[in-house]
């Protein structure tokens, strides 16, 4: 019986060839929670995987976007609707509550004491190792309209991306690793 | 004594979660290729976590051992 083997490598390739591409060593994280301690979470996961050498992007939406606020900075021209919502979500990082345990201030305040006596990372801590460590912050354009989130007001992280779900997707699609937090 | 030649002390004592990976990973470039660091930690967590940082970053831990402080000793492989 005679085989065609040239014939065969030839599909072979052409198959291997047409396969999609691989999974990159990367983690591609949506931070969709507001709460300190699910941000806590979000950051320490995100910088431990950029020290394992991973490519980290996340996407800031809906919630998580409060966080990424700069409490010294204001920007002005917004509508009744959007100013009400500046007063009522956080004004950055440093002012979210515990998803529970809150205690009207009293349990979030606890544990940032807590923090400080283990010599826990804060937030600001996680945020400037997140930089170091190459993690790559992308912002959900339609939750920053919607909060009435204007550009002007948020921390400065290098190369900040604004962008939708595609963006997200695609970076989700060749990563190791995908989380929703 | 240590049963390894050591290149580098990294002493990262008091420091927990995710610090001891985040300071692994920016000082292993501090040293050549086959040499070894002996990290001094607390964190009883990072005897889970430097052979998992180790596996994916494509180095080695050769060993560790138990005590006040926690010893681990990574070599650079790459």
């Amino acid at each position: 019986m005679s085989v065609d083997v040239t014939q065969q490598l030839a599909e072979l390739q052409a198959k291997v060839e047409a396969l999609p591409p691989g999974k990159k060593n990367k983690l591609s994280m949506v931070v969709f929670s507001g709460d300190l301690d699910k941000m806590l979470a979000a950051m320490i996961i995100a910088t431990g995987a950029g020290a394992m050498g991973m490519e980290v992007v996340q996407f800031f939406t809906f919630w998580g976007t409060a966080a990424l606020r700069d409490p010294a900075k204001q920007a002005g021209g917004k509508d009744l609707m959007s100013t009400m919502f500046g007063w009522m979500l956080p004004t950055g990082r440093n002012k979210l509550q515990l998803s529970q345990m809150h205690m009207a201030g009293m349990g979030t305040a606890m544990l940032k004491d807590l923090m400080k006596k283990k010599n826990t990372a804060s937030l600001d801590q996680l945020f400037e190792i997140a930089q170091m460590v190459g993690v790559k912050i992308k912002v959900c354009e339609m939750s920053m309209d919607l909060m009435g989130f204007q550009r002007s007001e948020l921390i400065d992280y290098p190369d900040v991306e604004f962008c939708g779900v595609a963006t997200f997707l695609a970076d989700a699609n060749d990563s190791s690793v995908q989380l929703f937090l | 004594m240590s049963a390894y030649t050591v290149a580098k002390v990294l002493d990262l004592k008091g420091l927990p979660c995710p610090m001891p990976v985040v300071k692994m990973s920016q000082e292993i470039g501090s040293v050549a290729v086959g040499e070894i660091i002996e990290v001094l930690t607390t964190d009883p967590g990072s005897l889970s976590d430097f052979p998992a940082w180790a596996s994916t970053t494509g180095n080695e831990v050769l060993g560790s051992e138990q005590g006040d402080p926690i010893k681990i000793y990574v070599k650079r492989c790459k």
